[in-house]
C-alpha cells in the first residue's frame, strides 16, 4: 500500500464537499485524511486528500473524481513535487514524574507549549506526516490525553498551480 | 420577459426541443403544472399511474432516440418514488432530465410536510443534480442540465425546484439549443500503440456495448472487424446497434449470452472492447477472465478504463473519432484460422441449440420476431423473458432494444415501451414475464388513456422465474418465495383497464394473438402461458468463468 497525496479544486458551492466524500464512501476509496480550505479565489475550494492503496487504486479515484462536475481540477502532489504540511495539537497528562522528559522531547521537536495547567499541557506541532507520527509515538510513552490532527495541506514547488491543470 | 420561475422552467424546455414530458403532479410542483397548462399547444405532458412509470416512460423516450426524456414530480412520496428509475437510467447511461418540486426554500430543513432531501438521496445515481435556490439561475441550471445528461457519457440529471423559485418572477431571455460538449478521438500516439497491438495479434475479437450506441460508432466498429477479419460480440446494452444477423455478429454474450461469442472472446489474444465496461455479468470471475488476452479499451468515461479488466491500452476518447484513426493503421488481413475456429463455435452453439417444438422461449420469440419490423421498439422487463429476448430477438436498426441492464429492474418495460412509443409513433413490443407485469401493470391505465399502440407479451410460467432457475441450480430446489401461485387473470385484468387481451397456449393461438395484437389500435395483452422449469442457457454461473459455461439443466422430474 502506498500513500498517495490528491489536490482538487473545486467549484466553492454549497454541497461539493458532501460530494466528494459520498464518492469516497461509496466506491470504499481509503482515505486517512481530507483537508478543505478556501483559496486564493472565493470561486473555488481546494480539497487535500490522503490516500491509501494501489496505483489503480488511486488512478481511478482520480477519474472517478473528475467525474464530478464540480471538480475543477485535480494534481496528484509527492514529496519530490511538492510541499506538505500538517498541525499537531496534542493535549498530554501534566505529570511531576514524567514532565521533564516531555518537555525535552517536545523541545526536540520544537513542539510549542499552548497551554499549560496543573493536570495537562497542550503543544503544538507543525511538519510533515512524518515528523508529526514520531513525536505522537514518542510521547505515547507518557500519557495521551487527547489528539487532534488537520491532515495534509500541500502546494507544489515552484510557480506552477493547480489552476492551469487541464481535464486531460 | 418577466417570467415566473414555472413558466421559466416549461419555456426552457421548449427552448430546448422537449415538446413532450412524462409526470404526475401534487402540490409543490402546482406552478409548473399551471405553466404546463398555459403552455400546452407547445408541450405535451403524459400523465402516467405511477411516477415511477413516468420516470421509465422518459428513460424509454431517451433510449428510443438518444434525447433526454423529462420527467416532472412532485415533491416527499412523488420524488422518491422516481429514485429506482433514475438510477435504471444512471447504470444504463441514459439522458434522463427529471424535475422534482420541493417545499418552499425557507421551510428547507423544518421536515415540513412532503419535504424530502431528493438532491441528497440521488447523489449516488445522477450523473449530477441542482437544488434551484434562486429563479435567476433557473433557466441557465436546466440548460446546463440538458448539456450533462448529454455530454460525453449520458446520464440522469436532476433539479429540485422550491415552491417559492416556481413562483418568483424574473427575467427570462430565449436561448438556442445546447450543444453536446466536443468529443475527441484519443492522443495520436495512444491511437498508434493501439493499432501495433491490433496488429500484432491473431485473434481479434470486438466486444462492445451501449457506449456505441450512443457514440453512434457502429459503421466505424464494422468497417473495423471487416479489415481485422474479428468476429464481434456486445454486452446487453449493446443489441440492436448492429443488425442481429451480420455475419461478423456472434451475439451477446456473458452470463447468459450466446455460447460462440462468450467462447471466442475467451479464445481472443486481443479484445477490442468499446464503449462497454466489463461487468461481472459479462466477465464472470475477472481473475480468470482473458487472462492472457491483450485488451485495447475505448471508452468516453476514463474511469470504466482498468476499472474491471486491466487494458494494455485504455483510450479515453470518443470511440468513433478513435476508430476513424485507428482504421487506416491496421493491417488488413484474413484470418482463416481463427475464423475456423470460431465457425467451430458457432457450430457447437447449434448442436446445443433448443430444437423443441411447442411453446419453449425460442418459439415463442422466434415467432414475434415474424411480427416486429425494422423500426418497432422492443422493452422488457427482468428475469428469464429477457435473457430469452436478448438471445433469440432479431434487430436491423439501432435503438430498438430497451431492457434494464445494470440495475435490472423489474417493472421497468411497461413504462420505458410506451415512452418508445411516444418518441417513435410505432407500435412497441413489451415482453414482459408475470413477477415484474405485476410491478408495473398499473400503467395500462396509461396505455389505455392515451391509446398507446403495444403489443404486451407476457411470458408467463407461473414463477419468478430467473429465481426459480438459480434454486435449482445453487438452492437444492428450494422454492422459497418464487412460486408465484396468483388467482390473477391478466386477459381480465387488460379488460379491466379498457384494453384488450387474449391467452395463448400454444403457438397456434399465439399466432392468432399476434394476428389481433399486432392490427389492434391500442394496447394489447397477450397471456403466453409457459412450463415453469422452462431455463435460460447457456449459463455462466456467477463467479465461474467462460470456460465453465453450463449448457444442460437436468430436467425437473
Ligand atoms: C425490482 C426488482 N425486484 C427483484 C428483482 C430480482 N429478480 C430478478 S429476476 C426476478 C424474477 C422475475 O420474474 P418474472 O418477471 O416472472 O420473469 P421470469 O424470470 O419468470 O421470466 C426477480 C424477482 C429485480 N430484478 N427487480
Ligand atoms: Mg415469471
Amino acid at each position: 500500500m502506498n500513500r498517495y497525496i490528491v489536490a482538487v479544486l473545486v467549484n466553492n458551492q454549497f454541497g461539493v464537499l458532501n460530494r466528494v466524500t459520498s464518492l469516497f464512501r461509496r466506491r470504499q476509496f481509503n482515505i486517512s485524511a481530507l483537508t478543505v480550505s478556501e483559496t486564493e479565489s472565493n470561486e473555488f475550494s481546494r480539497i487535500t486528500v490522503t490516500f491509501e492503496g494501489e496505483e489503480d487504486n488511486k488512478q481511478q479515484l482520480i477519474n472517478q473524481l473528475y467525474k464530478l462536475p464540480d471538480v475543477c481540477s485535480i494534481k496528484e502532489l509527492n514529496n519530490d513535487n511538492s510541499v506538505s504540511s500538517e498541525l499537531l495539537l496534542i493535549k498530554m497528562k501534566n505529570d511531576p514524574a514524567t514532565r521533564e522528559d516531555i518537555r525535552a522531547a517536545a523541545d526536540a521537536f520544537k513542539a510549542k507549549s499552548m497551554d499549560y495547567s496543573r493536570d495537562s499541557i497542550v503543544f503544538q506541532l507543525t511538519g510533515d506526516s512524518r515528523r508529526i507520527d514520531d513525536f505522537i509515538n514518542l510521547m505515547r510513552d507518557y500519557t495521551i490525553l487527547e489528539i487532534c490532527r488537520t491532515g495534509i495541506v500541500s502546494l507544489e514547488k515552484g510557480s506552477s498551480t493547480i489552476r492551469k491543470v487541464t481535464n486531460l | 420577459m418577466l417570467l415566473s420561475g414555472s413558466d421559466i422552467i416549461v419555456k426552457t424546455l421548449i427552448e430546448q426541443g422537449c415538446d413532450l414530458v412524462f409526470g404526475y403532479p401534487g402540490g409543490q410542483i402546482l406552478h409548473v403544472y399551471d405553466s404546463l397548462y398555459k403552455y400546452q399547444d407547445k408541450i405535451e405532458h403524459i400523465l402516467t399511474a405511477h411516477e415511477q412509470g413516468a420516470a421509465h416512460a422518459a428513460d424509454g423516450y431517451a433510449r428510443a432516440t438518444g434525447k433526454p426524456g423529462v420527467v416532472i414530480s412532485t415533491s416527499g412520496p412523488g420524488a422518491t418514488n422516481i429514485v429506482t428509475a433514475v438510477a435504471t437510467a444512471h447504470l444504463d447511461s441514459v439522458p434522463l432530465i427529471a424535475i422534482t418540486g420541493n417545499v418552499p426554500t425557507y421551510q428547507i430543513g423544518s421536515d415540513s410536510f412532503q419535504e424530502i432531501d431528493i438532491t441528497g438521496i440521488t447523489l449516488p445515481i445522477t450523473k449530477h443534480n441542482y437544488f434551484v435556490n434562486s429563479v435567476e439561475s433557473l433557466a441557465d441550471i436546466l440548460r446546463e442540465a440538458f448539456k450533462l445528461a448529454v455530454s460525453g457519457r449520458p446520464g440522469p440529471v436532476l433539479i429540485d425546484v422550491p415552491k417559492d423559485v416556481q413562483e418568483a418572477m424574473c427575467e427570462y431571455e430565449e436561448k438556442a439549443p445546447i450543444t453536446p460538449e466536443e468529443r475527441f478521438p484519443a492522443k495520436d500516439i495512444r491511437i498508434k500503440e493501439a493499432a501495433e497491438c491490433i496488429n500484432s495479434c491473431k485473434r481479434p475479437y470486438i466486444y462492445f456495448g451501449g457506449g456505441v450506441l450512443s457514440g453512434e460508432a457502429q459503421d466505424i466498429m464494422l468497417e473495423l472487424a471487416e479489415k481485422i477479419d474479428a468476429p464481434i460480440g456486445c454486452s446487453l446494452m449493446g443489441l440492436s446497434a448492429i443488425p442481429t444477423d451480420h455475419p461478423r455478429f456472434l451475439g451477446m454474450q456473458g452470463m447468459h449470452g450466446h455460447y460462440a461469442s462468450s467462447t471466442a472472446m475467451n479464445n481472443a489474444d486481443c479484445v477490442i472492447a468499446l464503449g462497454t465496461r466489463f461487468n461481472d455479468r459479462v466477465t464472470g470471475d475477472v481473475s480468470k477472465f482473458a487472462t492472457y488476452t491483450k485488451v485495447v479499451h475505448i471508452d468516453i468515461d476514463g474511469s470504466e478504463l482498468s476499472k474491471n479488466v486491466g487494458a494494455n491500452h485504455g483510450l479515453r476518447a470518443d470511440i468513433k473519432l478513435s476508430l476513424e484513426k485507428i482504421l487506416p493503421l491496421v493491417k488488413q488481413v484474413n484470418r482463416p484460422a481463427w475464423q475456423k475456429e470460431i465457425e467451430k463455435f458457432k457450430a457447437e452453439e447449434k448442436a446445443n441449440a433448443d430444437t423443441r417444438e411447442g411453446m419453449t422461449p425460442s418459439n415463442i420469440i422466434s415467432l414475434l420476431n415474424t411480427y416486429i419490423n425494422e423500426n418497432t421498439p422492443v422493452a422488457t422487463d427482468v428475469g428469464q423473458h429477457q435473457m430469452w429476448a436478448a438471445q433469440n430477438l432479431i434487430f436491423r436498426k439501432s435503438r430498438k432494444f430497451l431492457s434494464s441492464g445494470g440495475l435490472g429492474t423489474m417493472g421497468f418495460g411497461m413504462g420505458a415501451a410506451i415512452g418508445a412509443t411516444f418518441a417513435t409513433k410505432e407500435r412497441s413490443v413489451l415482453i414482459t414475464g408475470d413477477g415484474s407485469f405485476g410491478m408495473s401493470l398499473n400503467e395500462l391505465a396509461t396505455a389505455t388513456k392515451y391509446n398507446v399502440p403495444m403489443v404486451i407479451l407476457i411470458m408467463n410460467n407461473g414463477v419468478l422465474g430467473m429465481i426459480r432457475q438459480w434454486q435449482t441450480l445453487f438452492f437444492d430446489k428450494h422454492y422459497s418465495n418464487s412460486i408465484l401461485d396468483r388467482k390473477s387473470d391478466f386477459v381480465k385484468i387488460a379488460e379491466a383497464f379498457s384494453a384488450e387481451g387474449t391467452r395463448a397456449t400454444n403457438l397456434d393461438e399465439l399466432k392468432t394473438a399476434f394476428d389481433k395484437a399486432f392490427s389492434h389500435d391500442g394496447p394489447y395483452v397477450i397471456d403466453c402461458i409457459i412450463d415453469k422449469d422452462e431455463v435460460v442457457l447457456p449459463m455462466m454461473a456467477p463467479g465461474s468463468s467462460m470456460n465453465e459455461i453450463i449448457t444442460e439443466v437436468e430436467a425437473e422430474k
